[in-house]
């Protein structure tokens, strides 16, 4: 229904262009030069006013209704809540539980004949198999709390039940309270389709006899866009300070559950944030993220190591020595480089590079582990190479040829040129072309999880098998782990990587702006 | 229009060349060609030492092809090729034995653009000395930078201010600090492309006056758009024509007696 309501206000806008558009035309009387904007603008104020009534109105008031009728839905449990009275020694027993696997486990204790205790207990383990077991479950005010399990978990069956979907349980309460979401539900569609869709239309007449020969509508368009275009921004903007301040919440929730200490994170030498996984709970002891900053660190570092000198040099060859038939080919090539999934590389590192590695060091008397940081290090240095040769062959090339021709015109050889006048002219775009190689690196995870390993080792030897801080978050993610365990040292990681990489970013912008050479 | 045109008075400073003055250069059947268009044909001539060449004709005419091949700067285009020879100092320049990187010591040149580094002022006027292992310390150098800006007559204006970027000075500024830089490295002839066609007519004027005192000491060549400038500041001028150099002669014998007709339209303006 809403679906429809809003194809129906797409039908409109387009409609009104070609009314307002024609309605301007005529009140020109033949002469579009003493309209103020032409025509189509006319019809454009039309359209977007219509447009952006309507479908803010549908966005907006569909949100805040759905909300009402869920909160709608809870009043009508106000007196079921008797129901699921529990006795008094079932509330002694839940005295002191921490989380909702131990309310359970403290409700065993208690005599299972009282069915309303059995009930109790058989709300609160759905209501674990949804938030999970280690849920938090508060002591204080206990029977509100059990009440409030309930409730949602009854709402949440009625809306499931409506939908179409699997409920938990299917009883008359649920199917009562299903049929009345359904009529609900129902007409909040048509409401909230029919208002928009009445909007967009008042708005829409409104627009349409506001077209006359003085009406500015080329500057009002214009600014309508303005505002759409603003909006678009913001979204970009606001979806990013999200996603730091939720980073940062979730971070400082983290370590409040380590009773805040904070250094046993940014100091500690051992990371094992699941030891204790059974137990429900991660020890301060296990937290300390040194190993997998110093695999992270040491895995950009041989990667950059390949990737800054072949790229650099690459860019040169391709920029000021290679003929443009080569250049024309080699170019392409570089960047189908770029193209290939991390995966690949993850792979081919895995199967291919660290073998060879091991092989090699066995060889010469070296003890290499089959997954090595130098393995890693070095295909992840490959797959650089293209974004450093390419960023830095676009700045090289930028250039003026004015300055190779002074230096040329003095005498200077090709290198000479190169090295005394064009690269440090070019520093400045070479070092972001390092950085963002460097942010790559950092964020890189295929390559790592395939060919370094998962074990964290804090070691100097690049010849051990390492990891970083983005595999360690993927291994908190996607292992068997309940999220609320795993999350909180997830987020964690995440934020204070971001943190280092914003520093060596801000660090090296500083030194860009202190050393640069302005060529214009 | 009229022939009278003022290119016919200012032929003060100018006009004949010092006839004891030795030939510098010399371009023996000089053809150039860019893939298949032919920029330069047979061109022949003689460059005095101490003395201004100045290269006139219309756009596209070739002289700063021609220019440009007096320290191979074609070179660095891949499409050009070249053929007859150009000698300096009786030395064919276009010889395998020659490094034109060599060449270029000795033939410097300043362009069109001003193009300092972006360099300390210093840093600039160094170049060239640095590259080419000119001096052995700094003290040496200083004194070569000083005396070069001194001679583009810029000194007094940027001694205090030696470590600030070249890019920052003004334009004129910025062209005689060019001047400085390629005089630093010594050379004996001194090639400038348009060298005061980006300037204001008083930094033209300097300009201008330098090449003068710089003729004391350097074969200078000048391609130049203005006719007045050429009348002013040279004392031999050649036009150049379609890839022809159609007539080369002391400044003042081209501007006022003509022989070629195409001479004498293009100075009154007729064309081009």
């Amino acid at each position: 229904m809403i679906g429809a309501a809003a194809l129906a206000i797409v039908v409109l806008s387009v409609a009104i262009y070609v009314f307002g558009r024609s309605r301007a035309i005529s009140s020109a009387k033949g002469s579009l030069k003493n309209l103020h904007s032409r025509p189509s603008y006319h019809g454009l104020f039309c359209a977007l006013w219509t447009f952006l009534v309507g479908i803010v109105l549908i966005l907006v008031l569909g949100v805040l209704s759905r909300q009402y009728i869920e909160s709608e839905l809870g009043g009508r449990l106000d007196g079921y809540v008797a129901e699921s009275q529990l006795p008094d020694d079932g509330l002694a027993a839940l005295e002191g539980v921490g989380n909702l696997d131990d309310a359970i486990a403290a409700l065993e204790g208690v005599p299972a004949d009282e069915a309303t205790l059995a009930f109790t207990r058989a709300e609160i383990e759905r209501f674990r198999d949804i938030r999970g077991g280690s849920a938090r479950f508060e002591t204080t005010n206990l029977q509100a709390q059990l009440e409030d399990i309930q409730r949602r978990l009854i709402i949440g069956d009625s809306i499931a039940i409506a939908e179409g979907r699997v409920p938990s349980r299917i009883d008359r309460l649920r199917l009562n309270l299903a049929q009345e979401f359904r009529e609900q539900e129902q007409l909040r569609q048509y409401a909230i389709g029919g208002l928009a869709l009445a909007a967009a239309l008042l708005t829409a007449l409104i627009t349409f006899f506001r077209v006359s020969l003085p009406f500015r509508a080329r500057n009002r368009s214009e600014r309508l866009i303005r505002f759409t275009l603003f909006i678009c921004a913001a979204v970009a903007i606001f979806t990013t300070l999200g996603i730091v301040l939720s980073l940062i919440g979730e971070t400082l929730i983290f370590f409040d559950k380590m009773d805040w200490r904070v250094s046993d994170f940014f100091f500690g030498t051992n990371w094992s944030p699941l030891s204790n996984q059974r137990e429900g709970f991660i020890s301060p002891e296990d937290i300390g993220w040194l190993p997998l900053l110093a695999g992270t660190f040491m895995i950009t570092f041989i990667a950059m190591l390949v990737a800054v000198p072949i790229g650099l040099m690459a860019a040169i060859y391709l920029s000021d020595y290679a003929s443009p038939r080569v250049r024309a080919f080699a170019k392409p090539m570089l960047e189908i480089l770029a193209g290939i999934p991390t995966v690949v590389y993850g792979f081919f590192a895995a199967i291919f590079v660290a073998p060879l590695i091991r092989d090699l060091g066995q060889s010469i008397g070296l003890d290499v582990s089959s997954q090595s940081a130098l393995a890693a290090g070095i295909v992840m240095g490959i797959m650089i190479i293209p974004f450093i040769s390419s960023l830095s062959d676009d700045v090289i090339n930028a250039v003026p040829q004015s300055l190779r021709d002074g230096s040329y015109g003095l005498g200077a050889t090709k290198a000479e040129t190169i090295r005394t006048v064009i690269l440090p002219a070019a520093l400045p775009g070479i070092i972001s072309a390092v950085i963002l190689g460097v942010s790559r690196a950092v964020g890189e995870t295929m390559i790592v999880v395939m060919a370094a390993g998962q074990g964290p080792n804090l070691t100097w030897n690049p010849l051990e098998t390492v990891t970083t801080v983005t595999v360690q978050i993927v291994m908190l993610i996607i292992g068997d782990t309940e999220a609320e365990l795993s999350a909180g040292p997830a987020f964690t990681l995440g934020f204070a990587l971001f943190v280092v990489t914003l520093t060596l970013n801000f660090i090296a912008l500083r030194i860009v702006r202190k050393y640069r050479e302005l060529y214009d | 229009m009229s022939d009278q045109v003022e290119t016919t008075t200012p032929v003060a400073s100018g006009g004949g060349a010092d006839p004891n003055a030795a030939v510098k250069m010399v371009g023996k059947g000089v053809n150039v060609y860019y893939g298949d268009a032919h920029a330069i044909k047979d061109v022949s001539i003689d460059i005095l030492d101490k003395t201004v060449t100045a290269f006139i004709g219309p756009s596209g005419c070739g002289k700063s092809t021609f220019l440009r091949c007096l320290n191979r700067m074609n070179d660095t285009i891949d499409v050009a090729r070249i053929t007859g020879t150009i000698e300096l100092d009786g030395q064919n320049i276009y010889d395998k034995n020659i490094d034109p990187v060599q060449l270029r010591a000795r033939v410097g040149m300043v362009f069109q653009k001003p193009n300092p580094f972006p360099k300390s002022i210093y840093d600039n006027v160094a170049y060239g000395p640095r590259i080419h292992g000119l001096v052995a310390n700094k003290a040496d150098l200083d004194v070569i930078v000083e005396s070069s800006l001194r001679r583009a007559a810029m000194w007094d204006e940027v001694k205090d201010r030696l470590d600030q970027p070249g890019t920052g000075l003004s334009g004129g500024q910025q062209q005689r600090l060019c001047i400085a830089r390629a005089i630093a490295t010594a050379p004996e002839v001194l090639l400038m492309d348009e060298p005061a066609s980006a300037l204001d007519p008083i930094a033209t004027a300097k300009i201008e006056e330098l090449i003068d005192e710089l003729r004391e000491n350097y074969s200078i060549v000048i391609v130049t758009h203005s006719m007045q400038q050429a009348a002013r500041v040279s004392q031999k001028t050649a036009f150049f024509h379609l890839g022809i150099l159609v007539e080369y002669d002391d400044t003042s014998k081209i501007f006022t007696n003509p022989t070629d007709q195409r001479t004498q339209d293009y100075i009154t303006g007729r064309f081009g």
